[in-house]
């Protein structure tokens, strides 16, 4: 058994190696709290919801949703009548109809999120050059990304500190790298009202609209998770039927 | 091994003409195994099985998987997304990349502190080695294909290594981009190598157990056994159980992983769709690579940086001609043990260093740890086989009381 205690810590220890490297050379951002955190972490589903007004009505006119298709709001909640009713209010060119003609139409569940924009090209020429990312992954491609995508819609200072220059067109951030970002600060107190009543200050929308992409990064959170309690306790019950059996088989080796 | 007399009339019938059965039983049942074997030992079979779960997931993957510069990010995007368990087939291949490699090099440094490559297992650790340098290219190829921003930076960074070669060096280049950039011909060709390479991995297993199964294991105390001795037990029910258990325990860690932390080893900069226009602020290869890139960095020339990366598994292919003493476990080389744990020490070094961006510290304590690596092999153990008194052996592993004088691991052949 010590032998066997050994060889496991050796490969954790492997396996711990890049994150040391990785915690070394990383951007701090302050954690906050999520809901989604841990072993039985769930995504906070009103949370999203309000989150995806936020996203709507306040980052939809700059950021794209491109892998997100509209039927997938009913793992937050949305009944089918209501994606019905929020896709229709987008229209999307499809086509060719039969007469070779391409046509304009409502969108529908299995439509993916309208992106505000046609291409790339578009989207630079309408912000001064700079390319407003689409948000579909944004929580997985930044490193720590709930916490970074919070510390960044929060971390807008309305004139930056003395010494620093800041060029035209660009704002104050304290999380963004080089604290130089094209992006206007988008969050205001009560900039969007939420239906449930909750106070739409800029840090509870920061978090809403962070739920929100959570779950846009990756619909499967809640499954993975859920699922993996099950093989968990499958692999306890079958390890420790092969360890018993183990003993057992091996009792009567001498050592 | 002709005891073997199956009771099932099909089975004999069978086995008289395709002596399938009497194979696997003379291999995987009677076959006699060191009874003092550690949980050390376990990571061989551990690493047969996670090739075969490679195998498995990968096929899965390139059934949804689109080989193409515009669509293969957002393939995979959709395997995670919109095919049935996709997501879970996508992080098992995943993680099961990384284990891989976790368990490759545990099993690695087993032979190195048990002395297993010395005579006659030198075939079977140089095998061991192609394995290694295969699944080195399999990995490198298989995590272009999401086609991220590391994908893609990491193919620039290490197919522009072959510029260094004098005067075909750029044109082997571009032979290997089939473009003058790593573009939509790089892509298809990776793919279809990242699919290929796999199999030529099964065929160097293939051959590693043959070898294996000519002498046996080596054990902890590394004497040889006498087959039919006390030493040795038959492998099925000892082994086959106790590999079962390991397999739960491995499992239970890669379940982990896939389940709970699916992200915790890669890089969020390969969830960026790739553009080439765009160079990531700091490229790092995966956390397996990063040795090997450390010393690549070390030697200020580019020629001689990847001299001395390839060089680095040279030395261990030649392993078994440098270290000399004909005694091969670790127990009873109390020199060779100490300078074992501090090669084990170097790498993580060099693993740390291979992180850290080529700049301060890091450039000097980079270059103290190649040095090392290579001193240990090339240096260190040539002088220990002369200098070093081993410990006594004994006898047998049935017999620890010590008896006699070393060497009783003498060559077989
Ligand atoms: C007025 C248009 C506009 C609105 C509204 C807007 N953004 Fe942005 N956003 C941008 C631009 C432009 C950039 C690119 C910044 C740059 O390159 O400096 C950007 C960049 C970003 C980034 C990338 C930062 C990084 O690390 O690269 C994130 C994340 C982001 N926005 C999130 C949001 C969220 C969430 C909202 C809604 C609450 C939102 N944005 C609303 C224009 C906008
Ligand atoms: C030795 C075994 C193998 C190793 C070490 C390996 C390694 C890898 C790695 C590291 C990735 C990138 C994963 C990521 O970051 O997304 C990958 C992707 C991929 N592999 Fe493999 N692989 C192996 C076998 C196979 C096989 C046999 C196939 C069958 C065709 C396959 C098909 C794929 C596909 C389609 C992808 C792209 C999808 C994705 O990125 O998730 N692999 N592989």
């Amino acid at each position: 058994m010590r032998k066997f205690v050994i060889a496991a810590a050796v490969a954790l220890g492997l396996a711990a190696t890049p994150q040391i490297a990785k915690a070394a050379g990383g951007v701090d951002v302050p954690s906050q709290s999520w809901a989604f955190e841990g072993v039985f972490g769930t995504i906070d589903i009103p949370a999203a919801q309000r989150g995806l007004q936020v996203y709507k009505e306040v980052c939809a006119s700059c950021h794209g949703l491109s892998l997100m298709a509209y039927r997938n709001l009913a793992q937050i909640g949305f009944s089918e009548e209501e994606i019905k009713a929020l896709a229709a209010d987008y229209t999307v060119m499809d086509g060719p109809n039969d007469d070779g003609e391409m046509f304009e139409r409502a969108a529908i569940p299995s439509d993916r999120f309208v992106s505000p924009y046609a291409n790339e090209q578009e989207a630079r020429a309408i912000n001064n050059g700079a390319y407003p990312v689409d948000l579909s992954l944004i929580i997985k491609a930044r490193a720590d990304g709930a916490n970074y995508l919070y510390a960044l819609l929060t971390g807008y200072r309305e004139e930056a500190p003395e010494g620093v220059d800041l060029m035209p067109g660009m704002y104050y951030n304290e999380y963004y790298g080089g604290n130089q970002i094209a992006m206007p600060q988008p969050l205001y107190d009560d900039f969007v009202e939420y239906s449930d009543g909750t106070q739409a200050t800029v840090s509870q929308m920061a978090k809403d609209v962070t739920y929100f992409l959570k779950f846009a990064a990756e619909p499967s959170h809640d499954e993975r998770k859920q699922m993996g309690i099950k093989v968990i306790i499958f692999l306890l019950v079958f390890t420790g039927l092969a360890y018993a059996s183990m003993k057992k088989i091996w009792a009567d080796v001498k050592k | 091994m002709s005891t073997y007399n199956p009771s099932n009339p099909l089975v004999r019938w069978i086995d008289h003409r395709l002596p399938m059965f009497s194979f696997m039983n003379e291999h995987l049942t009677d076959y006699p195994t060191p009874k003092n074997l550690n949980y050390f030992w376990n990571f061989g079979s551990l690493a047969g099985i996670i090739l075969v779960v490679m195998i498995a997931s990968g096929i899965t993957l390139a059934m949804h998987y689109t080989a193409h510069v515009d669509y293969a990010f957002n393939s995979v995007e959709r395997i995670m997304r919109d095919v049935n368990f996709g997501w879970m087939i996508r992080y098992i291949h995943m993680n099961g990349a990384h284990l891989f490699f976790v368990v490759v090099f545990i099993h690695i440094f087993r032979g190195l502190y048990y002395g297993s490559y010395k005579a006659p297992r030198e075939i079977l650790w140089m095998l061991g080695v192609a394995i290694l340098l295969a699944m080195m290219a399999t990995a490198f190829m298989g995590y272009v294909l999401p086609w991220g921003q590391m994908s893609f930076w990491g193919a620039t960074v290490i197919t522009n290594l072959f510029s260094a070669i004098p005067l075909v060096g750029e044109d082997i280049v571009i032979w290997l981009w089939g473009a003058f950039s790593v573009d939509n011909a790089t892509l298809n060709r990776f793919f279809a190598l990242h699919y290929l390479m796999p199999f030529v991995i099964v065929g160097l297993v293939v051959l590693h157990l043959v070898a294996l199964h000519r002498f046996g294991s080596n054990n902890p105390i590394g004497i040889d056994v006498k087959k039919g001795s006390q030493d040795t037990i038959p492998f099925h029910p000892y082994y086959t159980i106790k590999d079962t258990f390991g397999l739960g325990v491995f499992l239970l860690v890669f379940a982990g992983l896939v389940f709970f932390a699916p992200n915790y080893l890669g890089h969020a900069d390969n969830y960026i769709e790739a553009n080439p226009l765009v160079t990531p602020a700091l490229i790092v290869p995966e956390w397996y690579f990063l040795p090997f890139y450390a010393i690549l960095r070390a030697i200020p020339d580019k020629l001689g940086g990847v001299i001395a990366m390839f060089g680095s598994i040279a030395v261990l292919f030649i392993l078994p001609w440098l270290d000399r003493s004909p005694v091969r476990s670790a127990t009873y080389r109390p020199l060779f043990k100490l300078f074992f744990w501090i090669l084990v020490l170097d790498c993580i070094l060099l693993g740390y260093v291979g992180a850290m961006p080529a700049e301060g510290i890091w450039v000097l304590l980079g270059q103290v740890g190649t040095a090392y690596y290579f001193a240990h092999f090339l240096i260190i153990l040539p002088l220990l086989s002369k200098l070093e008194t081993p410990k006594p052996l004994p006898t047998s592993i049935s017999k620890p009381v010590t008896g006699g004088a070393a060497p009783a691991a003498a060559p077989a052949e």
